[in-house]
C-alpha cells in the first residue's frame, strides 16, 4: 500500500517488517519519532532508556540473547553512546543489531552541528544514509542484512530533511527471521587485551570485505547524465537537492553507504566526467575520501561547511542563476521561540534573575530562560552538564561563589546525565545548589515519558523514580520541594539553600502546561482602570501579555491563568475575571 | 506536469502541521507524488514555523526554496511578510489577518510593522486576506483557523467537496470532526 511517512515512521515500519524485535532509545530531534512510531506495532517491545548508553548497552543485550534490535538518538546523543559503539565494533553482534542517528544540520534544535559521518569511519562500523522515505524503509531492512552477513552494528544516519519529511512509501509485511541463540564465546564478547587483540584485526577485514560490497551494491549507484562536463558525487538530501537543481543533466554517484565508501567506483566515476564535485552537507567527508584515492575534486570550495544546503544553493555554486520572489522593505521583527503561556520553568528564571544569580544551565525548553526578557541563563553545553559544572565552578569559585551560583536541570536531563555529577557534588563536596526543574515530562522532544514520570513508552504505569529519595540517597541531606507558581516562596528557598553551608537541591516540581491532564484556571483579565502602565508584567516574557496603549492586556486564547503575572502587578489590575 | 509548491507558515501551535499532513494526504489520494516537510523541536515552542507541501509526477527536495512557492497559506500576518521571497513571480498569499505578537514586539525590542496587508498588496503578488480567528470562533473554536484556511485554499483546487471531506475525516479526531467540517466550509464561502 502506497502511503506517505515521515522518514522516522519509514525507518520504524522498516523495522517492523525486518522483524525487529526490541527498540531501546532516548529521544532527541531529529530522532524522536522512530521509536514512537515503532512503540505503535504491538509486536516490537520499545522503551526510552535513561540515555543513549544505557539505550544502546540494551540493544547489544538483545542482540546478543538472539533479537533483531535497535537503538535511535540524535547526533549528540552518539557521543553519550559513543562508549559502547567503538567496542561494539569488536565484539560484533548476534542477530542484527541498527543504531539510529539523526543529524541536525542548520541546528533545528540542538547545540551543535555536528557530523555523525566521522563516527562511522572512527568507530570502524558502516553506516547507511537514505534519501528519503522509501529509502529509509529498505535501508533499514537492508541494514539487518548486512549486519547479520558481516557481524556488525550497521548505523543509519538521518538528517533533519529526511527525518521530519514524508515522502512516498511503499509497505511490506512483516518477517520474522529466524531466532537465533546465545552461545557463550568468550574470545567475541570479552573484550579485554588478549581478546581485542585478536578481534582488531577481524574489525579491520570486515572493513575490506564491506568495501568490497561497496563496489557492486545497488545503493551506490550511479545515475547517467547528458552534459558530462560534470559529474556530481552525494547522498542523503543533498541527492535530493542535486536532482532537483539539475534533474538529468549531470550524470550522479548516489552513495547510499557513506562508509566504508567504494574506491575502484569513484574511480571510474570521476574518469567518466570532465570535473568531479561533491555536494555533501556539514563536513568535506566524502571529499576527503576523493582526495585521497589521488581524485581533483571540488567540494567544500563550493559548499559550506556551515548549515544546510538547498536546491538554489546547488544551482548558485555550479553557475546557474536563481530568481526569488519580492522582499518587502522594512525590517520584520524575528520571532524566536518562546516559553509557553503557563510555563512552570517560567517563574523560577524570573527568581533567578531577581536574585542576579550565576545560572548554569542545560538542555531541555528551559535554555528558553536564556533568552529576552528573562536572560537568566549564563550557560548551556550538554546533557548534565549544569550539575557537574556547578561543582567545578563553586570549587574553583570558592564560598563567595557559592551563595550566588546555581545548576538548573530538568527531570529527564537529570536522570539522562544530572544524577553523576550530583554524586560527584556530595562526594567530593561542594556547596552546591542544583534546582532540578521537574515538569513530569521530557518537555521539548514533544512529551516523552522518562523515569520520573510514573509511566512508560507504551504509556502503561511502571515504576517512579522518586527524585528527593535518590537525592538523599546520593548524600544530599538538604533537599526542597517548591511550587514554581509560588514566587515568593520559591525566593525564600533559593536563599535559604545558597545560605548553607551544605549542598542542596531544590525540585521546583509542577507538570508542563501542555500536558492534557493539567486542569488550568483558564484566563486571567487585565483591568484597564487599575493598570498603570508600569510593565512590571512584561519582565516574565509570556507570551499573552502586551502592552496595548500603555496598558496591559491578556490574550485569553494562550492565557491559562497560571497567575504568575498577578504576583507581579502592584496595582492588582491583573487577576481572574469577577 | 510541474512540480507545485505551498508553504504554509505560522507560529507554533497555531496546528500548521494538521493542515500539511491533510493536504499531503489528499494529493496522494490524487496520485501525485509528494513531499511535506515539516519542523519539530525548538521552533513549535512559539516561534515561526514552515511547512512544506509539494506534489507532482516527481518531487525531488523536500523543501520550497526562495522563488518556488506557488502560494503561501499563513496563519499570521507577520509570517507572511516574513517569507514573500519564497514567492514566485505572481504567487498568492492566503494570510489570516490575525496578529500575534512575536517577543521582541511585546518586550518593546521590535515594533510590528502597520499595514502589513496593504504593503504585501503592493509588492505584485496576490494577497488574499481573511479573519480566521473570527470564523474560526463562529465555527466553535479558535484552534480551527487551520480548517478555516484549508477551506480558503479548497477554492484555487479542483478537488470536490467530498475528497476535502474524506482528507478531513482522516485528520482530525472524530470528537472534532463536525467543527472542523464547519470552519472549513466558513472559509471555502468566505
Amino acid at each position: 500500500m502506497k502511503t506517505l511517512m515521515l522518514g522516522n515512521e519509514a525507518v520504524a515500519r522498516g523495522l517492523y517488517e525486518a522483524g525487529c524485535c526490541f527498540v531501546s532509545s532516548y529521544p532527541g530531534t531529529p530522532s524522536t519519532e522512530i521509536t514512537e512510531s515503532v512503540a505503535k506495532y504491538e509486536e516490537v517491545y520499545a522503551e526510552w532508556a535513561p540515555n543513549e548508553k544505557v539505550a544502546l548497552e540494551a540493544a547489544l543485550g538483545a542482540s546478543l540473547a538472539g533479537k533483531r534490535s535497535f537503538c535511535a538518538m540524535k547526533h549528540v546523543g552518539l557521543n553519550v553512546a559513543a562508549d559502547p559503539l567503538f567496542t561494539i565494533s569488536y565484539t560484533g553482534v548476534n542477530a542484527g543489531l541498527l543504531i539510529g542517528v539523526a543529524d541536525d544540520a542548520g541546528m533545528h534544535s540542538s547545540q551543535n552541528e555536528q557530523d555523525s559521518r566521522h563516527y562511522a569511519q572512527a568507530a570502524k562500523i558502516p553506516m547507511l544514509e537514505p534519501s528519503d522515505s522509501a529509502e529509509a524503509l529498505a535501508f533499514a531492512k537492508l541494514a539487518y542484512e548486512l549486519s547479520e552477513e558481516y557481524d556488525t552494528a550497521v548505523l543509519i544516519k538521518m538528517c533533519t530533511r529526511v527525518s521530519h519529511s514524508q515522502s512516498v512509501v511503499e509497505t511490506g509485511e512483516r518477517v520474522l527471521p529466524e531466532q537465533k541463540t546465545y552461545e557463550k564465546n568468550p574470545a567475541k564478547y570479552i573484550m579485554m587485551p588478549a581478546n581485542a587483540k585478536r578481534r582488531h584485526p577481524e574489525v579491520e577485514a570486515r572493513t575490506k570485505a564491506l568495501t568490497a560490497w561497496a563496489e557492486t551494491a545497488d545503493i551506490n549507484r550511479v545515475e547517467p547524465g547528458t552534459d558530462k562536463s560534470c559529474g556530481i558525487v552525494t547522498s542523503s538530501t543533498c541527492y535530493q537537492y542535486v536532482k532537483e537543481a539539475f534533474g538529468d543533466t549531470y550524470p550522479v554517484l548516489k552513495l547510499g553507504m557513506i562508509w566504508p565508501m567504494p574506491e575502484q567506483k569513484i574511480k571510474d566515476f570521476a574518469a567518466s566526467v570532465d570535473k568531479l564535485v561533491v555536494v555533501e552537507e556539514l563536513d568535506g567527508f566524502v571529499e576527503s575520501h576523493c582526495r585521497n584515492l589521488g581524485l581533483t575534486v571540488s567540494g567544500k570550495e563550493l559548499f559550506t561547511e556551515i548549515g544546510e544546503l538547498s536546491q538554489n544553493l546547488v544551482k548558485e555554486k555550479l553557475g546557474e542563476a536563481v530568481q526569488t520572489g519580492p522582499v518587502l522593505s522594512e525590517d520584520i521583527p524575528a520571532r524566536p521561540p518562546v516559553m509557553c503561556a503557563g510555563c512552570p520553568h517560567r517563574s523560577i528564571f524570573y527568581v533567578l534573575k531577581k536574585l542576579k544569580l550565576t545560572v548554569l544551565g542545560d538542555i531541555g525548553c528551559y535554555t528558553l530562560g536564556a533568552v529576552a526578557p528573562l536572560n537568566a541563563i549564563d550557560t548551556t553545553v550538554c546533557m548534565g552538564a549544569s550539575v557537574s559544572g556547578l561543582h567545578g565552578f563553586v570549587k574553583a569559585g570558592g564560598e563567595e561563589s557559592a551563595g550566588r551560583t546555581v545548576a538548573v536541570i530538568g527531570d529527564s536531563t537529570f536522570i539522562h546525565s544530572g544524577v553523576t555529577g550530583l554524586i560527584n557534588i556530595a562526594y567530593n563536596e561542594s556547596n552546591a545548589t542544583v534546582i532540578i526543574l521537574d515538569n513530569s515530562i521530557t518537555g521539548m522532544t514533544g512529551h516523552q515519558q522518562n523515569p520520573t514520570t510514573g509511566y512508560n513508552l507504551k504509556g502503561d504505569p511502571c515504576t517512579k523514580i522518586d527524585l528527593e529519595s535518590l537525592c538523599r540517597a546520593v548524600g544530599i541531606n538538604r533537599v526542597r520541594v517548591v511550587d514554581p507558581y509560588d514566587m515568593e516562596a520559591c525566593q525564600t528557598v533559593i536563599q535559604e539553600e545558597l545560605a548553607a553551608n551544605e549542598p542542596s537541591v531544590i525540585i521546583s516540581r509542577r507538570p508542563c502546561a501542555l500536558l492534557k491532564y493539567v486542569k488550568h484556571p483558564g484566563p486571567i483579565c487585565s483591568d484597564p482602570e487599575k493598570c498603570k502602565g508600569c510593565k512590571a508584567c512584561m519582565n516574565i516574557g509570556c507570551p499573552a501579555i502586551s502592552m496595548v496603549d500603555g496598558k496591559a492586556v491578556i490574550d485569553a486564547t494562550l492565557c491559562v491563568g497560571c497567575g504568575v503575572c498577578e504576583q507581579l502587578c502592584k496595582f492588582g489590575a491583573l487577576g481572574a475575571e469577577k | 506536469m510541474e512540480t507545485k509548491n505551498i508553504m504554509i507558515v505560522g507560529v507554533g501551535g497555531q496546528g500548521t502541521l494538521l493542515a500539511s499532513k491533510l493536504l499531503g494526504r489528499l494529493l496522494l489520494t490524487k496520485g501525485f507524488d509528494v513531499k511535506v516537510s515539516e519542523v519539530h523541536g525548538m521552533s513549535q515552542r512559539g516561534g515561526s514555523v514552515v511547512t512544506y507541501v509539494r506534489w507532482g509526477d516527481r518531487v525531488c527536495s523536500p523543501i520550497i526554496d526562495k522563488g518556488q512557492a506557488d502560494c503561501i497559506l499563513s496563519f499570521e500576518l507577520l509570517e507572511a511578510a516574513r517569507y514573500t521571497e519564497y514567492l514566485k513571480p505572481g504567487g498568492r498569499i492566503i494570510v489570516n489577518s490575525q496578529q500575534v505578537n512575536p517577543m521582541p514586539v511585546i518586550a518593546g525590542a521590535a515594533v510590528y510593522p502597520e499595514n502589513l496587508e496593504e504593503k504585501l498588496g503592493g509588492l505584485g503578488i496576490h494577497v488574499d486576506a481573511l479573519d480566521a480567528l473570527s470564523l474560526a470562533e463562529e465555527a466553535g473554536s479558535s484552534k480551527a483557523v487551520n480548517l478555516v484556511l484549508m477551506g480558503r485554499l479548497a477554492k484555487h483546487f479542483d478537488f470536490t467537496t467530498k475528497e476535502w471531506m474524506d482528507a478531513i475525516e482522516h485528520s482530525v479526531p472524530p470528537k472534532f470532526l463536525e467543527l472542523n467540517k464547519k470552519a472549513f466550509e466558513l472559509g471555502q464561502s468566505a
